[in-house]
């Protein structure tokens, strides 16, 4: 236990060598937040050539196996790897649809051929996933999707419209959720899985503008697109099976991603640090009892996150609701955020009002544009109302 | 592990209606069920065993304390185990023969407060020259069972803990408290008069008590916590169980989501408790600890708050009930979240812990 212990310290102090030496400096523009908001070609070069980086050195999916371009390391390397690409202030690790969602999804249910095929490209940056649940009729509804996929010899002929596709207009992939049977009595009997290619006819991706002002997500249009049955994920009609388990990587219900490092880290500290240097009254905002009071609250939520993702690993303290604290890690982790970012955006004086661009903004408006971009977190990958529900209907046996 | 085992015994011997025969008798208590626990060695679960206790330290006691809890199971153990700290850390193994009472059955207790303020200096009753107390304590707990009263006193303006034989007390010198929880009981107590069978000075008595006054809300925290647990237990078997306008209720959002933030909230408290029984031993308590016996406070104070609210309000016109058990959990809540200080009380030290270091 102790030798492990000792060859996980050297491994951090090797990797934050590491990390001094190639964390890219500031490219001199604007780097998104999240994966949520690769907007310009710019950007994407600049994340995929740090992320191709970063493989090589063998610091992505180490706890991959090997022959698929990980390192077959004990998953405790990699979470040393994301806790010192956060203390390095890291660009983000972009291709996260296909590292945490796609990546673990083969690993656990895809053949050998898919995972040979696919697993190392995700790893690399060489390919781009992304992901076509969504329709513009049925986000929360996700069962009733009805983008149509018809069988025609060796392909399918797919026509629809996918919507909030992350990265869709740069993906060479998607996981694609299509019914390919209209008339089956249990709506969810209808769908089928297709790891799709997005780079070809019949396939276009118009980005969308967000709240922030950034892009990063497009409405997906299947037009007459041809893709060969081999896409086919699973068996015809197995598709919602195959969905509710990307969601639980998507969830973080289940582990397995092959990097936390999705997003710019931002934590209590960073809003503390951020508040102190701000007056209000004419006195530092940290003195004022009602901030303190509040500060304690934040604290505080982000102390039972740390704590209860501690206990989670303890299934002696978990044993009221086995699944409790993994299903609720959503629910709570990310209305936290939001609302830690809105607080820190509020209680600026005037400058709450100022946005990126305005070189009197503080922090250069960061915490406005962390706040709006947090709606990613809260709304995909199933609303924090659809999280209750889920909460309510699995871990305590409420109706629907 | 001791939670199963503490929950077993709990779930045996004290089902809602045995806790129910107790609400309105004068210990609050059943006699056996304190000897069975006496016997199972909880009188001495957080003392050291060099004075008869099981030597596992105090943090072990968070998980029977959750597992009382959980029955709202009222006994003078946790009055019991507050005095076996406050003695042991001000007087340690001189007081041996005190504490070696209290683990083999002895009730032991804390008269602290002079009125109401958890958090002033409570150094209203004065010790003598000629050797007596003068003045009185609000609000202590299991008064009338205790057989060993720890007293917070003043001597010359210094703080002194001074122990005082039941047998010292005239009857007529306890009042009753009429509490607002009915699984509990508390008494003010008048000590003028009285001579200590032994008294504690020095450093070591303002030290021990600002530590077991931590341990007191990590321990209240701990039993909250179980109440809570069980409380949201009686909510989702009434909204499965129950139809309105055709539907169980529970299908309803505004009353599934509340539950689930219940759920939450639960688990956060039980996360500080478990940390907080981590980081507290027989020594002097650090700010680590300092810090998680506050959160765990305010967390499982909030929580059962809410709890017991939304426990009365789902439960309708039942949920009003004396017969509902949401009224046993709303007086809980509304017991709980004084003991030992309030939210208010331990966010305001967790504000200077917190933000000015």
């Amino acid at each position: 236990m102790s030798d492990n212990k000792a060859a996980l310290s050297a491994f951090r102090e090797e990797v934050s060598a590491w990390m001094s030496e190639n964390v890219p400096s500031d490219p001199g523009f604007l780097l998104p937040l999240t994966f949520l908001e690769v907007g310009t070609e710019q950007q994407l070069d600049f994340l995929r050539e740090w992320q191709h980086t970063l493989w090589s050195a063998g610091y992505l999916g180490m706890h991959w196996p090997s022959e698929y371009g990980g390192q077959g390391a004990d998953p405790a390397y990699q979470y040393i790897v994301d806790k010192e690409l956060a203390k390095h202030n890291a660009p983000i690790i972009f291709n996260t649809i296909g590292l945490n969602w796609v990546g673990p999804l083969l690993l656990d249910m895809g053949t050998d051929e898919e995972k040979a095929k696919y697993i190392k490209n995700i790893l690399s940056g060489e390919e781009i996933w992304c992901q076509g649940f969504s329709e513009p009729d049925h986000g929360s509804d996700l069962g009733a999707v009805q983008t149509r996929a018809v069988r025609d010899g060796d392909d399918y002929v797919v026509n629809g419209s996918k919507i909030w596709t992350t990265l869709g207009n740069y993906a060479d992939h998607m996981i694609l959720l299509a019914r390919t049977n209209p008339n089956t009595e249990r709506k969810y009997d209808g769908l089928s899985f297709f790891l799709s290619p997005m780079k070809i006819d019949g396939v276009e991706a118009h980005p969308i503008r967000k709240v922030t002002g950034e892009y990063g997500f497009n409405q997906t249009f299947f037009t007459d697109a041809k893709i060969p049955a081999s896409c086919l994920m699973g068996e015809e009609g197995g598709g919602w099976m195959v969905a509710m388990k990307t969601l639980e990587y998507e969830r973080g219900v289940t582990a397995g991603q092959a990097s936390g490092y999705w997003g710019v880290t931002i934590q209590v500290d960073d809003m503390i640090e951020e508040l102190s240097k701000l007056e209000h009254d004419g006195e530092p905002l940290l003195s004022d009892p009602v901030v303190r009071d509040d500060l304690v609250g934040f604290i505080m939520e982000a102390k039972a996150l740390s704590l209860t993702g501690r206990r989670t690993g303890i299934p002696a303290l978990t044993s009221d609701y086995p699944m409790g604290l993994a299903l609720s890690v959503k629910y709570r982790g990310t209305e936290y955020e939001r609302r830690m970012k809105q607080y820190t955006a509020s209680k600026q004086g005037a400058q709450s009002a100022l946005y990126v661009g305005d070189a009197d903004a503080v922090s250069g408006g960061f915490w406005q544009r962390a706040y709006f971009s947090n709606f990613g977190a809260t709304i995909g990958g199933g609303t924090t109302q659809v999280q209750a529900n889920i909460v309510a209907e699995h871990v305590l046996g409420l109706p629907k | 592990m001791l939670l199963d085992v503490a929950r077993g015994f709990v779930r045996d011997q004290a089902p809602i209606d045995a806790v129910r025969a107790q609400l309105e008798t004068d210990t609050g208590f059943d006699a056996a069920t304190w000897q069975a626990m006496v016997e199972m060695g909880w009188g001495g679960i957080a003392l050291p065993d060099t004075v008869g206790g099981a030597g596992m330290g105090v943090g072990s006691a968070v998980p029977v304390f959750e597992a009382l809890g959980g029955g709202l199971l009222g006994t003078p153990l946790l009055s019991t185990t507050l005095a076996g700290q406050l003695i042991w850390r001000a007087a340690g193994e001189s007081a041996a023969e005190w504490l070696g009472r209290l683990c083999s059955g002895s009730v032991g207790t804390i008269a602290y407060l002079d009125h109401a303020d958890w958090g002033g200096a409570n150094l209203g009753v004065e010790l003598g020259a000629d050797g007596t107390l003068t003045g009185g304590k609000s609000f202590v707990a299991d008064a009338s069972v205790a057989d060993c009263f720890a007293v917070l006193a003043s001597e010359g303006g210094e703080p002194v803990l001074a122990l005082v034989e039941r047998n010292a007390i005239d009857d007529n010198a306890l009042t009753e408290n009429v509490l607002i929880d009915l699984t509990k009981r508390a008494a003010n107590v008048d000590f003028t008069g009285v001579t200590p069978a032994q008294v504690f000075r020095g450093d070591a008595v303002a030290a021990a008590l600002r530590d077991t006054l931590l341990l007191g809300a990590l321990l209240t925290a701990a039993e909250t916590t179980g109440a809570a647990g069980k409380c949201l237990n009686s909510i989702t078997e009434y909204l499965k169980t129950r139809k309105q306008f055709g539907k169980l209720i529970g299908s309803y959002q505004a009353l599934k989501h509340p539950t689930v933030d219940i759920y939450v909230g639960m688990e956060n408290a039980r996360s500080f408790v478990y940390h907080g029984a981590t980081v507290v031993g027989d020594e002097a308590l650090d700010q680590d600890a300092e810090v998680a016996c506050r959160m765990a406070k305010v967390a499982a104070d909030e929580v059962m708050v809410f709890a017991g609210d939304r426990s009365v309000q789902f439960h309708g016109g039942f949920g009003f009930t004396w017969e509902c058990d949401s009224t046993l959990f709303i007086r809980r809540a509304q017991w709980a979240q004084q003991m030992y200080g309030g939210a208010i009380h331990h966010r305001k030290r967790l504000a200077s812990l917190l933000l000015d270091s």
